[in-house]
């Protein structure tokens, strides 16, 4: 069959289209971009509670992204999560004794771990444990305390005044 | 017991047609091979079953965008987390809107032309004709359609939630004043390459695979007159939406189940 | 047995023994015998619905016996495999009632279609061939036409001209003759008469033209009912004394095949039993003329 021009320049662009869409996706809107496997180093650290952090999530030192949460599995003798990061090898001059926390981004967002603080001379390195963590806000808790508190401040206040009102 | 009766010749018609149905599958995928070293073939069908469907799924994906950009800003800001738009947009789409609407699309559009241009074959002797010149309909006419249908169908579904997140863009960025940086870093972030991405390119697959399927099932099985060609067009439509959309709950029951 | 039409013959190019074919309760054909001689154009006739186009697909093997076995060039076309079927239909040729042209390509692409699939051939070659068969049937001019731009005698004849792109052995020719003007008609006749002289084809033509068919035909077997009601040369059929052959060679309405289909109730019976409300006054002389138009 004689080969049509216009038929195959069409589907020519066609394909383009569709196989430029899966890479906009892939690179642009997934995070395959940020997966830069082999130039990472391992770092684990404990938390009494991680809270809702996933694997994948994000780590970050001042706001900034420089790795993400490789694997999160408890230890039964300790009761312990044990979370293991990827940090991205261009940050190697991280000091040892830096804070791990668990935050969450926005009040519904999306939790991560924020390494903070440290001045030691010596950097964190292929696995390293960061002894110093905080663990997950618990919103629950928080709340919990929150309002055991200002019951607590309530009754001592109500105690003074004594002005019930039934 | 006239229910029951009736109830049971359509089981027996069902299973008959389900067994038509597979060997015809087993021939066209059989065919495959043959067709693969004439790219000729597919190219020709690509071209109208693919081409062809390009612009209604580039306009329906970027209104879907712009309306989930709109719908997802109003209900999202209620809560001030405009900032996730993004999120919400592009899950909503890569995961369920994108393979399952252009799959609905494709099949309306390229599924029942599929169906009617083979009926017609049927109807004018013209693959009878085909066997008696010793020529396979099915390895020369359907496989060369079954390979583009499948083969499209991932594209066109890419192309739809590529253009729909940009429709959603300009709609949340340009016209409601979310910020553009928070739009793509939050998607970023919140969007799983394996997660998201390759499984709205395995539904679109699955769904290619079975709307092209019954497209050219429902053409070769017609009754080959014009009253058999329009009912079996109108069972192309149909089967395929009901088997996309539930296909697609099984799917995501299977893929995003364990979260 | 019912073996009247069964001469063994060694100068057959297809036999048909003891065939027996049925769709659902309806036997098509009853244990017939038909012989078709090489290079001779032997004439299948019988009012429609006799099966005659079931036949055409019995021998290509697109449809399969109840009973009985179909020869073609020694082998039984119902016991190869697919192969074997496919290398044998590729020297039959089957002229199709409608033509079966390929709606999406021109007519030149259309006779050059079984070349491209079957062989390998350079381009310049096929183009070749191409116009041979094209100027053949007269239609070297039409060749960038698509089909639906052609008149039903013109798309048989481009069907024709693809049928005979192979050489094949043989043609069979569904109804050529069908709902053509008298020109095609004639154009046709002469066609399939030089085809199988020039080419030395073997042609089996399934017809109910009686005087086109009869101009032609070397041998005519006439069909009813699933069985053969006659047979031999167009003389001797115009001869014959039987008065179903008779009837049907001189188109007579009425005698051994009614003009009547049967009915199991007498005519008068079956009106009067038939739904009373259809005869009441209202139905009859109702303010609707519309339902009334249908009565008169």
């Amino acid at each position: 069959m004689p080969h049509n021009k216009t038929q195959d320049t069409l589907v020519g662009l066609f394909v383009a289209a569709g196989i430029a869409s899966l890479f906009f996706l892939a690179l642009q809107v997934s995070n395959l971009s940020s997966f830069t496997k082999g130039n990472t180093y391992e770092v684990v650290a404990r938390f009494s509670n991680s809270g809702g952090l996933k694997a994948k999530a994000a780590v970050s030192a001042a706001g900034v992204k420089i790795g993400s949460v490789k694997s999160i599995t408890f230890d039964p003798k300790t009761f312990e999560s044990i979370v293991k990061m990827d940090i991205d090898a261009q940050y190697n001059t991280l000091p040892d004794d830096v804070t791990a926390s668990v935050y969450t981004a926005g009040l519904l967002g999306e939790q991560y771990v924020s390494l903070d603080g440290g001045g030691s001379d010596d950097y964190l390195k292929n696995g390293s444990k960061i002894e110093i963590t905080n663990s997950s806000l618990i919103l629950e808790k928080a709340i919990g305390q929150f309002l055991f508190k200002s019951a607590e401040e309530n009754k001592g206040s109500s105690d003074k005044k004594t002005s019930p009102k039934k | 017991m006239e229910f029951f009766r009736s109830l049971g010749a359509n089981t027996r018609e069902s299973f008959t047609k389900l067994g038509r149905g597979s060997y015809f599958l087993i021939g066209m995928l059989a065919g495959i091979s043959s067709v693969l070293v004439r790219p000729n073939l597919i190219l020709k069908q690509m071209h109208s079953v693919g081409v062809l469907s390009f612009l209604i799924i580039f306009i329906s994906g970027l209104f879907v965008g712009m309306v989930l950009g709109l719908q997802g800003f109003y209900i999202l800001s209620r809560f001030g987390a405009e900032e996730t738009l993004g999120v919400m947009v592009a899950a909503s789409l890569v995961r369920e809107l994108g393979p399952v609407v252009s799959a609905l699309l494709f099949a309306g559009r390229a599924g029942s032309a599929l169906t009617a241009e083979i009926g017609l074959m049927k109807a004018t002797e013209q693959l009878s004709g085909m066997e008696m010149m010793a020529i396979d309909p099915i390895k020369r006419i359907i496989s060369p359609r079954f390979l583009a249908g499948f083969l499209s169908m991932p594209l066109l579904a890419a192309l739809f939630s590529a253009v729909g997140i940009m429709g959603g863009q300009i709609v949340g960025c340009g016209l409601l004043g979310v910020d553009d940086g928070a739009y793509w870093s939050q998607m970023n972030a919140a969007i799983d390459f394996q997660k998201d991405i390759i499984n709205g390119v395995i539904k679109s697959l699955v769904f290619g695979f079975i709307t092209t399927w019954i497209a050219l099932f429902e053409g070769y099985d017609a009754v080959p007159t014009a009253e058999g060609v329009s009912r079996a067009t109108t069972r192309t439509v149909v089967n395929s939406a009901f088997s996309i959309l539930g296909l697609d709950f099984i799917l995501t029951a299977l893929m995003f189940g364990d979260n | 047995m019912d073996n009247r039409g069964h001469h063994p013959n060694q100068n057959s190019l297809v036999s048909v023994h003891n065939l027996t074919f049925s769709r659902g309760e309806k036997k098509i054909f009853d244990n017939i015998s038909l012989e078709f001689e090489r290079g001779k154009i032997t004439a299948i006739m019988g009012p429609s619905g006799t099966g005659k186009t079931t036949l055409l697909k019995l021998i290509g093997g697109q449809l399969f016996p109840q009973n009985g076995n179909i020869v073609v060039n020694g082998r039984d076309v119902h016991h190869l495999k697919r192969d074997e079927l496919y290398t044998l239909r590729k020297r039959m040729g089957m002229l199709f009632q409608s033509g079966a042209l390929l709606t999406g390509m021109n007519v030149y692409d259309n006779v050059a279609f079984p070349l491209r699939e079957h062989t390998h051939l350079p381009e310049s070659m096929i183009r070749s061939l191409v116009l041979m068969k094209l100027e053949a049937v007269g239609l070297r001019g039409a060749r960038d036409l698509m089909p639906n731009e052609l008149s039903g005698g013109m798309a048989r004849r481009v069907a024709l001209a693809r049928a005979i792109a192979l050489d094949p052995m043989m043609i069979m020719y569904d109804e050529p003759f069908t709902g053509q003007d008298p020109i095609s008609m004639g154009a046709l006749v002469l066609l399939i008469k030089s085809l199988n002289t020039t080419l030395g084809l073997t042609s089996i033509i399934v017809s109910h033209d009686v005087y086109e068919t009869a101009a032609i035909a070397d041998y005519i077997y006439v069909l009813s009912e699933g069985k053969v009601v006659g047979q031999g040369t167009p003389q001797e059929i115009k001869e014959s004394s039987s008065e179903w052959v008779q009837q049907f060679m001189n188109g007579a309405a009425d005698g051994p095949v009614h003009f009547h289909y049967p009915a199991k109730e007498e005519y008068m019976d079956d009106l009067l039993h038939c739904d009373k409300s259809l005869f009441s006054r209202k139905r009859l002389f109702g303010e609707k003329p519309a339902k009334r138009r249908r009565y008169s």
